[in-house]
């Protein structure tokens, strides 16, 4: 049962010499059947003088990519999250212990991604789930932390991600959190590089155009980690944003800086609201 | 020997010569937004001012702009107005404003400035994600920009 796809109104493009699968707009998208994704609401309160509604970047792909998300069988990121469940369970660092021994199931973690990044108070700053996840390594297992964005912290993010899949995102942006919230958002709007761009100039005034041959979306996270069909692996949002300000022809920040931590608690923000999609597919 | 000293006297007298009529980015100037003068005294080369406008490493005009003249050419896009038509809705002195630094004209554009060396917030190297470093080039020269000119000019 296919709720994509079905009755599909294709975007009559306009563009010259465009020869590009324009996104159906009406699908709806319903993984393995079951789970019932959010890909278009609302604007969050604090968002509502910039735009009216927050779309998933699911709905600017292709008919193809869409579908890929549809089944976990057919979602080539969920090789990842497998390669996760192992870790989950394999004990490691100095006190032997695995995730598991402490969580469970991670199933139990339902609904964890759809709050971070977070204050916490132990550590007196926010936290994004990559750094939660190496509290627990270094205080909890005694073991390395995961080198922020590369592979093993990815993978898991995106485990942890799976198993919040329709869950609403639900970042807070009031109480010891704002002032981090606040720097995000000043970030967003922030034109860099020699292209004198913000993520806004694309992301927010221009959604739904196309740029050449890319068909610009709202630059919502909720379907973090993603698989992206150009470099056929699992994507972190912070390497996302490191692309995107390079692209501006400016001077990135790196994965894991403050900068990019308070960057991803308001963009998730931005997407409060639309239910958790990790791993998504992307192009 | 006197053959190479006459030569080189020429050479260096050219260069002077093209030095002398090319504007430098930051003497460019403005009057609301539109700019009269020539950057390089040469009269723009509207078939490489096309070439320019699509392609990737060049201008790249159709990235964000859709010129039917240029149908041949894939994927136009839709951020900017369509250039059709551009000859005739502006004045060559506004059209090469525009190309300079569009936010003289539209303050909020997202239009790159394309001849325009400072006033840039963590510059980077290119598209590497480094920090700048040195003298920094516009992302098109002068003749560029007259020859990009010359193409819209013609688009009537």
């Amino acid at each position: 049962m296919k709720t994509y796809g079905i009755a599909a109104i294709l975007a009559a493009s306009t563009m010259i010499g465009a020869n590009i699968a324009t996104a159906d707009e009406s699908a709806e998208l319903i993984v393995n059947g079951e789970i019932e994704i959010v890909t278009r609401t609302a604007a969050p309160a604090h968002l509502s003088d910039a735009l009216d509604e927050v779309i998933s970047g699911w709905v600017f792909r292709s008919d193809q990519t869409q579908e890929m998300q549809g089944d976990d069988f057919d979602n080539p990121g969920m090789i990842w999250v497998e390669a996760a469940e192992e870790a989950w369970s394999t004990p490691e660092g100095e006190k032997g212990k695995s995730c598991a021994d402490c969580h469970g199931d991670a199933e139990s973690m339902a609904g964890v991604k759809a709050t971070f990044p977070k204050w916490n108070d132990g550590a007196e700053k926010v936290y994004t789930l990559q750094m939660q996840m190496n509290d627990c390594r270094e205080n909890r297992m005694g073991a390395e932390a995961w080198g922020y964005d590369k592979s093993p912290a990815i993978n898991m993010e995106a485990l942890l991600s799976s198993v919040s899949r329709g869950m609403p995102v639900n970042v807070a942006i009031d109480g010891p959190g704002q002032a981090t919230w606040e720097k995000g958002k000043e970030l967003y709007y922030t034109r860099t590089g020699q292209l004198d761009l913000s993520c806004a100039s694309c992301h927010e005034e221009n959604y739904g155009n196309m740029i050449r041959a890319d068909h610009l979306s709202q630059g919502q996270i909720n379907g973090f980690p993603t698989y992206r069909l150009k470099n056929a692996k699992l994507n972190g949002v912070h390497s996302r944003f490191k692309g995107c300000v390079r692209d501006t022809r400016a001077q990135t920040y790196k994965p894991g800086s403050d900068e990019f931590i308070a960057l991803e608690m308001y963009v998730a923000s931005r997407g409060n609201g639309l239910s958790i999609e990790g791993p998504s597919v992307r192009n | 020997m006197k053959r190479t000293t006459i030569t080189l006297v020429a050479l260096l007298a050219g260069l002077t010569t093209a030095n002398a009529e090319t504007v430098a980015p930051e003497s460019v100037t403005f009057e609301e937004g539109a700019v009269a003068q020539s950057l390089t005294g040469q009269p723009g080369d509207a078939m490489s001012g096309a070439k320019i406008a699509s392609t990737k490493s060049q201008g790249n005009c159709i990235a964000c702009h859709e010129i039917t003249d240029l149908a041949d050419v894939p994927f136009h896009g839709e951020v900017g107005p369509a250039l059709d038509g551009a000859g005739d809705r502006w004045s060559e002195a506004e059209l090469r404003g525009l190309l300079v630094d569009s936010k003289r004209t539209f303050e909020e554009t997202v239009m790159p400035a394309f001849y325009k060396t400072t006033g840039f917030n963590r510059l980077g190297k290119a598209y590497t994600g480094k920090a700048h470093e040195g003298a920094v080039e516009p992302l098109l020269t002068a003749q560029q920009i007259e020859d990009v000119v010359a193409y819209l000019m013609t688009l009537k």
